[in-house]
């Protein structure tokens, strides 16, 4: 920006910049020729890094295309899912200090190893000839048909016949295969030590980033928010300058074809969060969003459940200590303590309560519900009484027809958007020069297709998506139809006992009796070997729609929870302790 | 973690899918073109490992919608067809065939004619020899829409004729169009399949044309040619031809024994009953009871009051000349546990005699002959035809009491 010659056409001094590196008016659109050497003010001063830089001055080849490595690339998708984080309300913060500090870092632990042998020289070698007989490859180093059949996005590549054929053929440069310099030493197996970055790792950047801010957006969240299309990911390569030719294994690379999921950020983000070598992050105390007391009273709500629970919940959050600063806190690399799932851990707990207070066996908790349904209507005939006790009986049954009646609706408006989605964008994928006929044909079809048919059906296009919103599901006070619960009483499931109130229901089941070893089977409990009663599964239903989850992870965390609460009990092996048996 | 669950492109075009398929079942069209407009673009993923691929499932659906939705707009459905065409070459003479079939029944036969032709002359190195049998198929339906103009031509011929004008043009035409028919039409029936519409163009023309011989060594290889699947309509046609030929009884009723073993229930088991009755010979005559019992197995033929007379005629017959009981004791045998239930119940009995006098008569004659006088149906029946003061009844009565021995000493 330090630019200060006047514009040779119009002589005002309103420079920009072009995503080829070059000065531009604002004022006329006029074009240099100089050019800036390093354009992105995001890229750091590290000297190795320079290199990159580079790429982007570099001669422009023939088809108005640049070099490009592939970490650009990612650099261009994460800049664009933080300025849609900034437009959801996020800090600016994160994306000038946070997310830029871990992206140089993760560039200069990466780049170490890529020292060791110069990228032009590895890649040449590879391009030369894919027979193993090349003296010069390593020959562990699979050839790249082998690349081809990794099965890491659902196998397109891998049946492309054409383009295998097209592989063999190649004898010159890399573009032919990846538009990237590096794109096939990219997807070299050996590069899992230094963790090679792929599309799900930008969210686990995006979250490592609002987790150090602490920003009230829990990874589930984040998560929705990518598939409602707040947050850029599916075809975000389209945002890519022209100059950024994506071709080849580039794809394999860019084009993912599912969503993510929530296990594998999660997990990443721990490593990658070791593999920075980052400090502890910021607490996370009692007044953190992220707080377990904090995230129950929302789900609660969210939940359509009385407001009186969250006192429940906070007693339990106190009793198995999972409130503790130190047990919240991310601390990367420190492998004893367990990685918390915040939306999880509080979705588990408020689970936990229920089966307290209503036991969740099946009869229980309709029991319940009858003898609420009694005083209700004890109640409405003396309305005076209501007013006192502030708020009618929390009857169990209607509260499930109520919400089961929401959840269903939801449900099936869910299941029909991801039958409807459109995972294919305007910007046609080429996997060589080959087939890009054949491409740009079928897409011309797609969209006649599309127009045909879309008129028969009479639906407008795709209409605007819906704001992005925190709650998924939403419950007024002000419905006179008594669906909203939130200002219900749990007077009919609490009983006065030594001056505290406790649950009237004495018994308790649990979910396991021993733990498995997370490790080796990869959960603390298995779900769907044992048959738990529907209200159970009723409630795990819920919370897995709300957090886009499988409702075996929240059935984990139920049993930690529940083994830290009972902890002494468990070793005593007193009788109230049995598993549930049908 | 186990990636089951994980939602990629190809679970999610599967769910479009499956939502398409209950939409065409419930006929909501719209909503099915809602699900395709999303489902088209797996267009642009290469499904070549899967039975059926995306460019077939998008041909196939989007005909019946189109079909059901916008049944006016042709012009749409002729567009998507040509689509469609260019999409598999594999597919090409299939969906040109289909398109062909639509315009038929859309009353296009002129576009149908066209299209047929232009399928005809598409050559496409080694799949013009794969798709040997398609052209086959082209070619005989277009043979047979030259028959259809070889139709009206003779029609209108037959009319001038009648005015006394001689038409040399129209002849000239109707015989040309015989000429490119019969190629074609030859051709197809050449190869082993059912090809009954074909046939029977191709025979009528040869008839025409007074190929008499040729016509009956067509039929007779569409029939017994062990080739071929089994056919009843074949053994018609030949049958039907060789009526009209005036062969004798002895061929035509060979043609009906093979009608009646593989299809017992056949309407032209009326035709062989009359005409094995009428047999010199007793063993034919035999064969036509068993034939009548067999017919009135099933349940189209059980108000057939024809039938019934059929099988009435002959167990009377029976009866009085005394001679072959047997055989009636034969037919009924298997028949006893049954057929009581099935037609000689008294819900029936009041049935037919509401409905159908003739029916109830020739029934009750059965039923009295072979269930004796005491039986629901006969007693019913008479009582009523005696009180309804009907002659035949009274007879009827009487015929069977007087009988009633011979009933015992067949069942007895």
């Amino acid at each position: 920006r330090d630019f200060n010659e006047r514009c040779a056409q119009c002589s005002e001094v309103n420079w920009g910049l072009t995503d080829g590196g070059r000065f531009y008016c604002r004022s006329c659109h006029n074009v240099t020729e100089r050019t800036r050497e390093v354009v992105n003010t995001d890229f750091i001063t590290n000297s190795r890094v320079q290199t990159i830089s580079k790429g982007l001055k570099k001669q422009e080849k023939t088809d108005g295309g640049c070099e490009w490595y592939i970490c650009e690339g990612f650099q261009l998708v994460l800049k664009k899912q933080v300025e849609a984080l900034e437009a959801l309300g996020v800090c600016p913060q994160m994306k000038d200090e946070i997310l830029c500090n871990f992206w140089r870092c993760y560039l200069q632990k990466s780049k170490q190893a890529y020292c060791k042998r110069p990228a032009g020289e590895t890649v040449k070698a590879l391009s030369v000839c894919e027979s193993s007989t090349d003296v010069d490859s390593d020959p562990e180093r699979p050839s790249v048909l082998h690349l081809l059949s990794l099965s890491e996005s659902e196998g397109d590549l891998q049946t492309d016949c054409s383009f295998a054929s097209s592989v063999s053929k190649v004898s010159e440069s890399t573009s032919v295969y990846s538009g990237s310099v590096d794109g096939s030493l990219y997807l070299m197996k050996n590069q899992k030590e230094k963790l090679r970055m792929t599309m799900p790792m930008t969210l686990s950047f995006c979250y490592l980033a609002l987790l150090w801010v602490r920003e009230p957006i829990t990874l589930s969240e984040l998560l929705r928010f990518v598939v409602e299309g707040h947050i850029p990911y599916m075809n975000v390569f389209q945002h890519f300058p022209e100059k950024m030719k994506l071709c080849g294994l580039d794809l394999k690379i860019f084009c993912v074809e599912s969503w993510p999921v929530y296990e594998e950020v999660f997990n990443k983000m721990h490593e990658l969060a070791a593999f920075l070598d980052l400090p502890r992050f910021p607490d996370i105390t009692e007044s953190c969003f992220l707080h377990p007391d904090m995230l129950c009273m929302k789900y609660l709500m969210e939940a359509n459940l009385p407001d009186e629970l969250h006192n429940w919940t906070c007693r339990v959050v106190k009793k198995t200590g999972i409130g503790e600063v130190d047990f919240l806190t991310l601390m990367p690399g420190n492998k004893s303590t367990r990685k918390v799932k915040y939306d999880v851990l509080a979705a588990a707990v408020i689970v936990v309560v229920l089966k307290l207070l209503f036991l969740l066996d099946d009869h229980y908790e309709w029991l319940l519900s009858e003898f609420a349904e009694e005083r209700n209507k004890n109640n409405t005939e003396d309305k005076m009484c209501l007013f006192y006790s502030g708020g009618p009986y929390f009857e169990f049954k209607k509260w499930y027809e109520v919400v089961k009646r929401s959840l269903d609706v939801e449900q099936k408006k869910l299941d029909e958007e991801k039958a409807k989605y459109l995972w294919r964008c305007e910007k046609p994928l080429f996997y060589s020069v080959k087939n890009k006929s054949k491409v740009l044909k079928r897409r011309q079809m797609v969209v006649n297709l599309q127009n045909q048919f879309g008129k028969l059906s009479g639906s407008v296009q795709r209409a605007e998506k819906p704001n992005p919103s925190s709650f998924q599901l939403s419950w007024s006070e002000e419905n006179t139809d008594g669906s909203c619960f939130h200002g219900h009483s749990l007077k009919g499931v609490l009983q006065e006992k030594w001056g505290l109130l406790t649950a009237m229901n004495p018994d308790y089941w649990l979910c396991t009796v021993k733990l498995c070893n997370e490790k080796l089977c990869g959960h603390l409990a298995h779900y769907r070997e044992v048959e738990f009663p529907q209200s159970y599964h009723f409630v795990l239903g819920l919370f897995s729609f709300l957090l886009r989850i499988q409702p075996s992870y929240i059935h984990d965390e139920v049993c930690m929870i529940e083994h830290r609460l009972f902890n002494k009990k468990l070793c005593k092996k007193l009788k109230y302790n049995t598993v549930l048996r049908k | 973690s186990s990636n089951e669950h994980k939602l990629n492109f190809k679970k999610s075009k599967e769910a479009c899918l499956s939502y398409i398929q209950d939409a065409l079942l419930q006929k909501q069209w719209k909503r099915a073109a809602e699900f395709l407009t999303c489902y088209v673009e797996s267009l642009e993923k290469d499904y070549s490992r899967e039975h059926i691929g995306p460019s077939e499932m998008i041909w196939r659906i989007g005909t019946e919608i189109l079909w059901h939705h916008s049944q006016n707009r042709m012009k749409e459905f002729n567009c998507f067809m040509e689509q469609m065409k260019t999409l598999g070459v594999k597919r090409y003479l299939k969906v040109c065939l289909e398109h062909v079939f639509h315009l038929l029944c859309n009353g296009q036969i002129d576009e149908a004619y066209q299209n047929l032709s232009l399928a005809e002359s598409w050559r496409f190195g080694e799949q013009t020899a794969i798709q040997d049998k398609e052209i086959k198929l082209i070619q005989a339906y277009r043979g047979l829409l030259d028959y259809c103009s070889w139709s009206k031509q003779k029609k209108i011929l037959l009319e001038h004729g009648e005015d006394g004008f001689a038409d040399l043009a129209v002849e000239q035409e109707m015989h040309g169009y015989f000429r490119k028919a019969a190629v074609n039409l030859k051709e197809i029936i050449k190869i082993p399949g059912v090809w009954d519409i074909f046939v029977k163009c191709y025979v009528d023309l040869l008839e025409f044309y007074g190929e008499h011989n040729e016509a009956r060594q067509v039929l007779n290889e569409y029939a017994y040619n062990s080739k071929f699947p089994a056919n009843p309509n074949a053994h018609v046609y030949l049958y039907q031809f060789l009526k009209r030929q005036g062969e004798s009884k002895k061929s035509l009723i060979s043609v009906l024994k093979i009608l009646h073993d593989i299809v017992p229930s056949h309407e032209l088991m009326i035709d062989f009953n009359t005409m094995l009755q009428k047999s010199k010979k007793r063993k034919k005559r035999q064969l036509g009871l068993e034939v009548i019992f067999a017919a009135l197995d099933y349940a189209a033929w059980k108000e057939n009051a024809k039938a019934w007379s059929c099988l009435a005629r002959q167990v009377k017959q029976i009866v009085i000349s005394e001679k072959h009981l047997d055989w009636i004791k034969q037919g009924w045998n298997s028949r006893k546990d049954w057929w009581p239930d099935f037609h000689f119940s008294h819900y029936l009995a009041k049935r037919n005699w509401q409905e159908n006098k003739n029916l109830s008569y020739e029934k009750a004659l059965v039923a009295g002959i072979l269930l004796g006088k005491d039986c629901k149906y006969f007693k019913y029946v008479s009582h009523q035809g005696c009180k309804a003061r009907l002659k035949r009844f009274r007879m009827l009565k009487k015929f069977v009491t007087r009988h009633n021995l011979v009933y015992l000493r067949i069942f007895g």
